[in-house]
């Protein structure tokens, strides 16, 4: 990496700036989270799994892990080829196409979720055709998985297409003159090099997923063991004065979060690694 | 970006500031009052200026009648709470935020108007429903909240319960009912409004168990001619209660405006707001004025079929209660 | 390699961003990016598909971003303006709807604020010096973007809630956080906490330190410094991740509503009035403030895009025509 900083430097500051670095970062995460899990040892362990794997618990934490992957997968396929699409091709509205991708983004979940709603309810613009089909989108599982589609597809498109803008031509052109055809080219040599930003996109999309709340519950039709995220669940708990269930799950969906996080930055380390040996 | 916010910021908020009243009080409540206290708020607080010269804001928060007792107890600085049903006050009671006996310092149960718990089907009601025992029919859409969350969830529950215990006469059978009934809802919205939305601008399922003042105002909302309410001949009186938190009225010094506030309910002005709303007005008066409103439905209470709502709540509400059972099923 | 930033990023667009100021850097990844044009220009082409299937690659992509991103777009204009222009704007001058888009306004404008500031210090401490535990100080910083938001809005009831580990004292002292504006403007914080540190710290990281050493050296003090030779260089960096950090701390919904009380008029936001307003048949009235979110995202969106642009002409020093000569001179 020719990034490299003067490590030993004569800046002033580094004191200051990191106490007030660890001061503000304590206060609103750490302290709050660690609330999060003194709360929890309050509970003893059987408490705890026993709150865990009730049926309606699991159930929950099945939908929003299980969906989420789904949706992730998709999100890994339709997003390489928006990709492909916006980087290799040029078409009319690319730009356009291009700037839009982070409209899941940057719009407020709550607008997206009513919106989506609206689009897919039985008299929705897609829910009407979809319902002749005899295919229910809004109120169902399908519901759900739309939504973290919807709010997942920029985290894999803008992770991967830098890479494949900066992905060396003459790895393409070794290929093509020692005989490749096309089909080769794409499957055996591009996506392998793109391996890495694809799973982090797909970690990333998965995450956001898992937690997502406002743009999930106004379409989810939330049914206790079909179509209740784990996030609703535990707003669910807490309007029932169930502070121990609410802690628990969101205990256990926080480690899920760090254990994505960390994935994450061993595949950028991976990442990191493979990319130089071209 | 900050430089050029701010200023609008302090602008925007000094403009608010300007109508500050004499007394502000907080009503916490639960989903399907909204227009109710909208309509009441501004009766009293005109009333109020009227007799002691003074302003009054009344400032509403809605939602689910659990949800919101939770936020009382969690901090939410309500003067005065008018929930769902009276086991959600006796969980802030619970906590020492109200006193124990609230519920005998205001007449009536302090529940100064009733409702009851109706169907609202679609036009022509197509699936022929009549009463409790329609819902149960084989891929029959049932709507309705979930009772974990929402007070008038709990009311729905109560009613095919107590219906079915009549009907069937036993508590075995009244389980099977209402398992039965359940296994027709294809969505369990967390409160009343969810659910209302769900069945009436989402179209789906076939009946929706309401409050009969939402079944009223849905109907008045989209149209006569899109849903019918049908009243079955028998259903449980659904008494909302209300009560000052004495915790926070006593130190925000609004003891005396809150129990006001309350207190109005009991006028024939409030009454009168209540039956315009398609609440049940307890005044006799009143009630006989706007008897043709309502449907001639027998209700049975809470406390002739449960023993009343600490015991209901904890046999089918409470953790591993009967609802449980039947979701776990 | 430039074009990998070397910290994690679990944000995909500040990575895209993070990764166009790297290639900027490198005057190789500037001969590279200068190259691939010309590769898909050449008449012989290898470097791309059939003429079928790029139809059906183009064509899956625009349908699936029409379908998904597009349409929900539409529909919440559409619906906003059902009945007209007259209503539409009548719901926009609802006290209600004031308020609500007065304390979104202020609740961004403490949230922004806040996280600026300190997003520039940690940015500064992490960027300008090396310690052991970095990555891990990193790692905690990234968090909030992956935490669910209801999570985000639990811990601050579980700390500051009546029943919490601080209410008792709040409650005494006559403190209120939870459901009022602090316990709004400490959610929407923690969920926007990352934006301006993570959209610095790379850009810092590759300008490294000589600047501010020379500037040190010739006598400046530190805030002279930094006020006169880093903020010029990361001005559009920086913008870049308020801008980010505005549209999130505006249009939070799970954490705000698990601490807002709720209370008409007072501690209800844009998204939440949303909601509520869906709730109350109000469809016009909540497409209505809804719209204005939308508004907002497609006006970050163009501002990002501006200063995407920005950071490239910042970053990558004008082409230099004798660059083309030596590069590639049987092009001209």
């Amino acid at each position: 990496m020719n990034t490299a900083v003067a490590r030993r430097t004569s800046l002033p500051g580094f004191g200051l700036t990191m106490g007030l670095t660890l001061t503000w970062l304590s206060i609103i995460i750490l302290i709050p989270l660690a609330g999060l899990f003194l709360k929890t040892l309050e509970l003893s362990p059987a408490q705890f799994w026993e709150i865990l794997s009730s049926r309606r618990t699991l159930n929950a934490l099945k939908i929003s892990f299980g969906l989420s992957f789904a949706a992730a997968c998709v999100n890994l396929v339709m997003g390489t080829i928006i990709v492909w699409a916006l980087v290799r091709y040029r078409f009319p509205g690319r730009r356009i196409f291009d700037a839009i991708v982070d409209i899941p983004f940057a719009l407020p979940t709550a607008v997206a979720g009513v919106a989506l709603t609206q689009l897919f309810a039985q008299k929705g613009w897609l829910g009407a055709p979809l319902a002749e089909l005899g295919i229910k989108v809004a109120f169902t599982p399908i519901g759900i998985f739309i939504a973290m589609i919807f709010i997942g597809i920029p985290f894999v498109v803008r992770t991967v297409q830098p890479v494949l803008i900066d992905l060396d031509p003459e790895i393409e052109e070794a290929a093509a003159s020692l005989g490749a055809n096309r089909w080769h080219t794409v499957f055996r040599v591009i996506l392998p090099s793109l391996i890495p930003a694809l799973l982090t996109g797909f970690a990333l999309a998965f995450a956001r997923a898992v937690g997502e709340y406002g743009s999930v519950i106004f379409i989810a039709g939330n049914l206790p063991n079909v179509s209740e995220i784990a996030p609703l669940l535990i707003v669910i708990r807490l309007s029932e004065f169930r502070y121990a269930d609410a802690t628990a799950i969101a205990v256990v969906m926080l480690l899920a979060s760090f254990v994505i996080i960390f994935a994450v930055n061993r595949l950028q380390r991976w990442a990191q690694t493979r990319i130089p040996a071209h | 970006m900050i430089r050029r916010i701010l200023p609008l910021v302090a602008g925007l908020l000094w403009a608010s500031s300007a109508f500050a009243a004499d007394y502000t009080l907080l009503n916490v409540s639960y989903d399907p009052t909204r227009e109710l206290y909208a309509d009441f708020n501004k009766a009293f607080a005109a009333a109020y200026q009227k007799e002691n010269g003074k302003s009054v804001e009344i400032k509403q928060s809605h939602g689910g009648s659990g949800s919101q007792a939770r936020a009382v107890i969690d901090g939410l600085q309500a003067d005065v709470v008018t929930l769902a049903l009276a086991y959600d006050i006796d969980a802030i009671a619970a906590k020492g935020l109200v006193a124990p006996d609230w519920q005998k310092r205001l007449s009536l149960n302090a529940s100064p108007y009733t409702s009851t718990i109706v169907f609202l089907v679609r036009k022509g009601n197509p699936k022929a429903i009549k009463d409790w025992d329609d819902l149960i029919k084989p891929g029959l859409q049932v709507i309705t909240p979930n009772p974990k969350t929402s007070g008038g969830a709990r009311w729905n529950y109560l009613a095919a319960w107590g219906f079915a215990e009549k009907k069937f006469g036993s508590a075995d059978k009244a389980k099977k009912f209402v398992a039965d009934l359940f296994n027709n809802v294809p969505v369990l919205d967390t409160g009343a409004r969810g659910s209302t939305v769900t069945f009436v601008e989402r179209g789906v399922g076939d009946v929706l168990l309401a409050w009969e003042n939402e079944a009223f105002l849905a109907q008045r909302e989209f149209g006569k001619g899109k849903f019918e309410i049908v009243a079955p001949p028998l259903s449980i009186l659904a008494e909302p209660p209300i009560s000052v938190v004495d915790k926070v009225a006593d130190k925000k010094g609004t003891r005396a405006v809150a129990e006001a506030y309350l207190k109005y309910w009991y006028t024939k002005e409030g009454q009168e707001i209540a039956a315009r709303n398609s609440y049940r007005p307890r005044d006799p008066e009143i009630a006989k004025e706007h008897e043709k409103s309502f449907a001639r439905v027998e209700l049975f209470t809470i406390d002739d079929v449960f023993g009343g709502w600490t015991k209901a709540q904890k046999d089918h509400f409470g953790e591993g209660g009967i609802f449980d059972q039947i979701y776990k099923n | 390699m430039s074009t990998q930033t070397s910290f994690v990023t679990p944000e995909a667009p500040l990575k895209a961003y993070a990764s166009t100021a790297g290639a900027a850097i490198s005057s190789l990844s500037r001969r590279e990016a200068r190259e691939r044009p010309r590769a898909l220009a050449s008449p012989k082409d290898f470097r791309t598909e059939p003429g079928p299937v790029r139809f059906v690659i183009v064509a899956l992509a625009v349908s699936f971003l029409t379908i998904f991103v597009v349409l929900p777009l539409v529909v919440v204009f559409a619906s906003a303006l059902s009945k007209g222009f007259g209503a539409y704007f009548a719901a926009l001058a609802e006290p209600e709807a004031l308020s609500a888009i007065r304390l979104t306004l202020l609740v961004a404008a403490i949230s922004v604020g806040l996280n600026l500031l300190f997003g520039v210090i940690a940015a500064w401490a992490i960027a300008k010096f090396d310690f052991p535990g970095k990555t891990f100080l990193v790692t905690l910083i990234d968090l909030p973007f992956s935490v669910s938001p209801v999570i985000s809005g639990l811990v601050f009831v579980l700390l500051f809630g009546a029943q919490g580990y601080w209410g008792t004292w709040l409650q005494a002292h006559n403190v209120h956080i939870l459901f009022a504006v602090p316990g709004i403007a400490l959610a929407t914080i923690f969920v926007t906490f990352p934006f301006v540190a993570r959209s610095l710290i790379p850009l810092m990281q590759e300008q490294g330190t000589q600047e501010e050493e020379a500037a040190i050296s010739l006598g400046a003090s530190g805030l002279q410094t930094f006020f006169r030779v880093t903020l010029p260089n990361i001005k559009w960096g920086l913008l870049y991740g308020v801008l980010l950090c505005n549209a999130r701390a505006m249009g939070e919904f799970g954490a705000v509503s698990v601490v807002s009380g709720h209370i008409r008029g007072e501690t209800n936001t844009m998204p939440l009035l949303v909601e509520i307003l869906y709730n109350e048949y109000q469809f016009v009235a909540s497409f209505a403030i809804a719209s204005l979110l939308a508004m907002l995202a497609l006006i970050t969106l163009v501002v990002k895009t501006v200063l995407e642009q920005r950071l490239d002409e910042g970053q990558t020093p004008r082409d230099d025509p004798r660059d083309d000569l030596r590069d590639d001179p049987s092009d001209h």
